[in-house]
């Protein structure tokens, strides 16, 4: 018997990758990020405190890198469902530019890298929560949730709903309860922000399994759902204000934004099939504007703090 | 005769990239140099401001 016979048949020879360094960048959810960002630096701008611009600059751009890093991870794991899903069809893993297992290591040392940057830039207890963020996201949410239960947005929101905790740690280093309200904005906008979503792409959902409120307890259920969370967010969307922590500026906005949040939820709540989801598109816009624009008060009104407190005791 | 050299025989053995791979294996390639050298300038800058105008006072 020769040797050459007990040798395995060589193996197929790796495809080679045309990913661009856009792709990358795309598994990133830039989107997402660019929200990170901006509920970070809100996190950052109401803490009390001093953080010196180029260290919170640094900080900002490592927390987004770590919340793209958990996007990552999320496309490594779900190139299955991503590829039966219109919306997520021509992702990178899912259309073959980049493969899952290359996605999983780029998403690990992203993740690596980012903490241990947050970890020397700003301090631990932000490199921890952030940690317990990508992890909360790529394992709790994706890997378990997902597939698991309705109700899976409404826990896998925490993950989200992290950054302004995170931006407020790196600049007092401890937890207060101000940046658990933003913290609870963010967890409660989440369910109405996604089942909106749902309800227009619940074929997507179906066929690719994934157990999202419309497809497992029906529309009629799912609109009520999204009309009760929006009564919840619009008095918690004002609660800095109600607590004291921000000015008048931000309880009107609040208000306001809030009220037109109901308002739009409620026409959700009135929608009937026949309407082809009007209205759960646009609560799924308006949902976008309201958190940008209730974190954009916030930030305003830091800025312009001092000067509105001296116009206002002019008058 | 009639056998080619080995190193001639290696070569033509390899994997040859069509253009358009070595075009985007180009473009990784400066993809990751920029973000090696944005690291190295965000080190370097985060040290400096870590340890403020002190840096170079230190004992010898």
């Amino acid at each position: 018997m020769s040797q050459v016979e007990f040798l395995e048949p060589a193996a197929e020879p790796a495809p080679i990758t045309m990913a661009e360094p856009r792709d990358y960048f795309d598994l990133m959810k830039p989107r997402v990020m660019s929200l990170v960002i901006f509920t970070a630096l809100t996190g950052m701008a109401v803490a009390p405190g001093y953080l010196n611009p180029i260290l919170a600059a640094f900080g900002i751009l490592a927390i987004a890198v770590g919340a793209g890093a958990s996007g990552v991870l999320n496309m490594a794991y779900e190139g299955d469902i991503d590829a039966k899903m219109r919306r997520t069809a021509s992702r990178p893993v899912p259309s073959g530019r980049i493969g899952a297992g290359e996605a999983q290591v780029f998403g690990l040392i992203l993740a690596v890298f980012s903490v241990m940057v947050v970890g020397l830039v700003l301090n631990w207890l932000a490199a921890a929560l952030l940690a317990f963020t990508i992890f909360f996201y790529a394992v709790v949410y994706t890997m378990w949730l997902k597939r698991f239960t309705a109700q899976n947005i409404v826990i896998g929101g925490a993950a989200g709903a992290l950054p302004p905790l995170i931006g407020w740690v790196a600049v007092t280093g401890d937890v207060g309860l101000y940046p658990i309200l933003l913290f609870l904005i963010i967890l409660v906008w989440t369910p109405p922000h996604f089942w909106a979503l749902a309800l227009f792409v619940q074929e997507d959902y179906g066929r690719a399994g994934v157990p999202m409120l419309p497809n497992v307890a029906g529309e009629t259920v799912t609109r009520r759902h999204i009309f009760a969370y929006s009564l919840i967010l619009a008095p918690l969307g004002a609660s800095p204000f109600l607590f004291g922590y921000a000015g008048p500026l931000f309880g009107g906005a609040a208000i306001v934004l809030g009220g037109l949040f109901v308002w739009l939820a409620l026409g959700v709540l009135r929608e009937r099939e026949a309407d082809r989801h009007h209205a759960a598109r646009a609560l799924f816009g308006y949902s976008i504007v309201y958190l940008f624009a209730l974190f954009a008060v916030l930030i305003l009104e830091v800025a312009v703090g001092p000067s509105l407190s001296q116009w206002a005791a002019a008058l | 005769m009639g056998r080619r050299p080995m190193k001639e025989a290696a070569l033509e053995d390899r994997v040859r990239l069509t253009e358009a791979q070595q075009k985007s294996r180009r473009r990784r390639s400066i993809a990751i140099a920029l973000v090696l050298v944005a690291l190295v300038v965000m080190f370097y800058v985060v040290t400096l401001v870590k340890l403020g105008p002190g840096v170079m006072e230190r004992p010898l």
